[in-house]
């Protein structure tokens, strides 16, 4: 994700729970999709 | 619906890019409400409403920020029927993260979770959309609906609140509930009314 360009003049004092944070989104985004979501992506184009 | 029906493949389309940040909806969420079922019920009620608002999407804009506005707006909406104001569950929260295997943490990701859950709402979901999102501060301000100098004053309020809270280990028990940050949230649902996410429409 563009990291970097965002807060230019700050993210140069970043400190170490910065990266924590992103690991945190970041984790999130790895993990496998539940099936939850599957099967609600799979019916919505019967939803109109 | 209508005279704006989208075409089969302008709808398929829509899906494809819809799936596609379906992980990113729930880090979003996540970081803002702090458990993971509420997360995902709140991920599952956003598809639904951005799956029925899909003539509003402008094919070439960003997926990403059209639904994250459409997500922030749900969440304010179960805040204010105090769907989310329960205590941190620091239990639930150790389910949550999953930080990678035999990875060295040099912050501990629980604390960070909960310091991140005890910020005021607006500033934690400014500091989860640059600081973890990637967002710039004029996409995150439109994401948010304001200025992009309230977001920039929310984030640098957020990481020196974080600073300290993770400077010297003086994390708060809870502040999800509080007041004061209660109350902004509620000003901040009616500048959000008013505004109406400025890039859900553009």
């Amino acid at each position: 994700m563009g990291k970097g360009k965002e807060a230019k003049g700050e993210a140069r004092q970043d400190p170490e729970w910065a990266n924590g944070l992103r690991q945190l989104y970041d984790s999130v985004v790895e993990e496998e999709l539940p099936d939850s979501f599957k099967d609600l992506l799979a019916q919505l184009d019967s939803k109109d | 619906m209508g005279a704006e029906k989208r075409t089969v493949s302008e709808k398929a389309d829509f899906k494809r890019e819809l799936t596609e940040v379906v992980p990113h909806l729930r880090a979003f969420a996540r970081g803002l409400c702090g458990r993971a079922d509420m997360a995902d019920d709140l991920v599952q009620e956003t598809l639904l409403k951005a799956w029925a608002a899909q003539e509003r999407f402008q094919p070439g804009t960003s997926m990403r920020a059209w639904t994250f506005v459409i997500l922030r707006n749900a969440y304010l909406t179960d805040m204010r029927r105090n769907r989310f104001r329960g205590e941190y569950d620091e239990t639930v929260a150790e389910r949550v993260l999953t930080a990678p295997a035999g990875q060295e943490e040099p912050i501990h990701l629980s604390d960070m979770h909960r310091a991140l859950l005890t910020l005021p709402p607006e500033r934690r979901e400014a500091l989860l959309l640059v600081g973890a999102g990637g967002f710039s501060y004029e996409e995150a301000a439109n994401i948010c609906g304001c200025a992009v100098g309230t977001i920039k004053s929310r984030v640098g309020r957020a990481r020196s609140a974080l600073n300290t809270m993770l400077a010297d280990g003086s994390i708060p028990k809870r502040s999800i509930d509080d007041d004061t940050a209660h109350r902004a949230i509620l000003e901040e649902l009616d500048d959000v009314a008013a505004g109406q996410g400025v890039a859900a429409r553009s």
